[in-house]
């Protein structure tokens, strides 16, 4: 089922958490809201959930207008802390939604226990109905919470920075089998995060945020590879600056020269150069290329690749670069080396201050 | 990550930063020990001794005593009164103060404080100049017939006051610790108004709800001053058990005084005992809710 989020906007006070939003999701995606804090994504996801009203604009809901209140919209939500219901037990958190409906449409007490242990099947804690909230881990709360929010069939799923809350490898491990379990359920899903990586592994789709704005929609691959905007440069990732002048449909980064095909109707104005440390490679040798000189400030051997901290000898800008490790070991490079410095894809903006 | 910080702050907490020398902590303790038992035990079982020195014959007499009985049930009435009331009043100032900002927030704090700052007999004088013979709303009320000043009424209206801050006094901070995600979960699983509250605000605030109720009786049976300006001691009418003791202490009746004293005494005891449990309940659930 999908949802349409329809020109939203709202105002706190004199802070506007979202400028006039447009978003399609579509049925059976995995969508992430991803900026940084104060950029809107919670406040959107909770007004799709019904906790928060937008000051203009409308959400529709499989075709449907949302409607007012937020216990009739039949939405999954799951907080970021969980919000557990600490005085009842695990059994009796996933069966509160099912207790709660009128008279009518009740499930008895034994259809109930059936869906209730189904669900703890699905999120992986058979046996642990008995348990209270505060005998559990982390990463069992979450799993519980999902299960309870699972549990009234919701038309669409929200969770609100899923993974906030956990540490590092429960982290890793729960994004992977949230990914799983979307694969196997297939429900509208939307999830709020300020982790890039996070996004990037999980989600169909990214909606990157700015400033109550959507700066950028597309898949993980599509926002990575070519981000619209340098703030999408900046906060996914890190990524490296060159700045330098447009002339003629050329871009000049001092001996480095790149084909503009971005702000073409501006001459002779300056602009910045966007490059990922991967797109930077570095070699012993000038090799008749173009280059910038850079001296070796600090490497970081550990892991697959190899972090190179540069740092340029005509204005001492540093850049960071990344190698493989075959590489490092075959030029076996060491701190205090000149190397030249080659970029590869290069993102052109008009320059600015980037906003982070 | 936010474990660390938290970590910290626990180790910090439970840790003995400053380690006092033994003796130290004897003498304090002694200290401590000598205090209560001059100034506690010992007039406690001063007026049990004194109540029972005509006999235990003499001491459950007392208690057929038409103007103690009365004493008692009008203390068990202005309590029966005071207390249901201000739950209500309690729990819907808590809720409203924890879980929404509103203008004048901070105004309502103060005002439910006012009972506090203020001397009782000061609080029962402002009833005396208001609904009294020479008060503001005095000729109205006589000309209805209605009675509140030297009434049950009046007694009944001035325990209120007294009693008015203590469960919300003690609902705030743990309904603000808590928050509202719980609430908010509740709503999103389809449960209305009523039963979000019943279900889920209040079993998280039971154990809080007790010990406000518990203090605002124990003071609402024990209350003195605000009730003594407002009920001009009518034995048999106005006098709540407090004002009896009083009344048969002028009259040098000290059996019957030292009877009705142990009887408060029990009640205090017994308030005590179920106040110790409820208290080590509730400060575990608000250190588990700011977890």
């Amino acid at each position: 089922m999908s949802i349409e989020i329809q020109g939203v906007s709202k105002h706190i006070g004199k802070f506007t958490a979202l400028d006039n939003v447009d978003l399609t999701v579509n049925e059976g995606e995995l969508v992430a809201l991803l900026g940084p804090s104060g950029s809107g994504k919670t406040t959107l996801l909770r007004i799709i959930a019904g906790l928060e009203t937008a000051d203009q604009g409308s959400i529709v809901i499989d075709g449907e207008q949302a409607s007012k209140r937020a216990r009739d919209r039949n939405v999954g939500f799951v907080f970021q802390h969980y919000a557990l219901f600490r005085h009842m037990s695990v059994f009796e958190n996933i069966a509160f939604g099912l207790r709660v409906r009128p008279w009518a449409t009740r499930p008895k007490n034994a259809k109930i226990r059936e869906i209730v242990l189904s669900l703890l099947k699905l999120v992986q804690l058979e046996g642990l109905e008995k348990r209270y909230p505060s005998q559990l881990s982390g990463g069992q709360r979450q799993r519980v919470a999902l299960a309870r929010a699972l549990a009234i069939e919701p038309k669409v799923l929200l969770l609100d920075e899923p993974f906030g809350a956990l540490d590092a490898r429960v982290r890793q491990e729960l994004r992977r089998w949230l990914r799983r379990l979307h694969d196997d359920l297939h429900m509208t899903s939307v999830f709020v995060t300020h982790d890039q990586e996070e996004a990037l592994e999980v989600a169909d789709r990214i909606v990157v945020m700015n400033h109550g704005k959507i700066e950028q929609i597309g898949t993980p691959q599509e926002v990575y590879d070519h981000p619209a905007n340098p703030f999408v440069y900046n906060f996914l990732g890190r990524v490296n600056l060159f700045h330098g002048r447009v002339h003629n449909g050329t871009v000049s980064m001092g001996e480095i020269k790149v084909d503009s095909p971005a702000p073409s109707d501006q001459d002779n104005v300056p602009v910045v150069g966007y490059v990922r440390p991967h797109d930077i490679t570095i070699a012993k040798s000038r090799n008749g290329k173009a280059t910038i000189e850079a001296k070796i400030q600090h490497i970081n051997p550990v892991g697959p690749i190899v972090r190179v901290e540069l740092e340029r000898l005509d204005d001492r800008q540093p850049i960071a670069a990344e190698i493989t490790r075959d590489q490092y070991y075959s030029d076996s490079y060491t701190v205090g080396d000149l190397v030249y410095v080659t970029p590869t894809n290069v993102g052109v903006f008009l320059d600015y201050d980037p906003v982070i | 990550m936010a474990g660390a910080p938290k970590l910290n702050l626990k180790q910090r907490h439970t840790g003995r930063s400053v380690t006092k020398p033994i003796w130290v902590r004897i003498i304090l303790t002694l200290i401590a020990i000598i205090f209560l038992v001059g100034f506690l035990l010992l007039p406690l079982l001063e007026v049990f001794a004194q109540a029972f020195a005509g006999g235990v014959a003499t001491y459950f007499a007392t208690f057929k005593d038409p103007f103690v009985l009365s004493a008692i049930r009008l203390t068990l009435l202005a309590a029966a009164i005071a207390v249901p009331l201000n739950v209500v009043f309690g729990v819907a100032a808590a809720w409203s103060i924890s879980k929404f900002n509103f203008p004048g927030k901070n105004i309502l704090i103060t005002l439910i404080d006012i009972p506090f700052a203020v001397s009782p007999v000061i609080a029962g004088l402002v009833f005396l100049l208001l609904f009294g013979h020479q008060g503001v709303l005095g000729p109205w009320l006589e000309a209805h017939n209605w009675k509140i000043v030297f009434a049950p009424a009046g007694i009944v209206i001035a325990t209120l006051f007294v009693t008015f801050p203590f469960v919300a006094r003690e609902l705030i901070p743990l309904m603000q610790s808590q928050g509202t995600d719980e609430e908010q979960a509740a709503l999103m699983l389809g449960a209305n108004g009523w039963q979000m509250f019943r279900r889920i605000t209040v079993p998280n605030i039971k154990w809080g709800l007790i010990y406000g109720v518990i203090l605002c009786n124990s003071r609402a049976m024990g209350e003195f001053g605000a009730v003594y300006v407002v009920s001009g001691s009518i034995q048999g009418v106005t006098n709540t058990m407090p004002l009896e003791i009083e009344t048969r202490m002028e009259n040098f009746d000290f059996t019957t005084a030292y009877t009705l004293a142990t009887a408060l005494a029990m009640l205090a005891l017994i308030t005590l005992i179920v106040k110790t449990i409820v208290e080590y309940r509730s400060t575990r659930l608000l250190a588990e809710a700011t977890e």
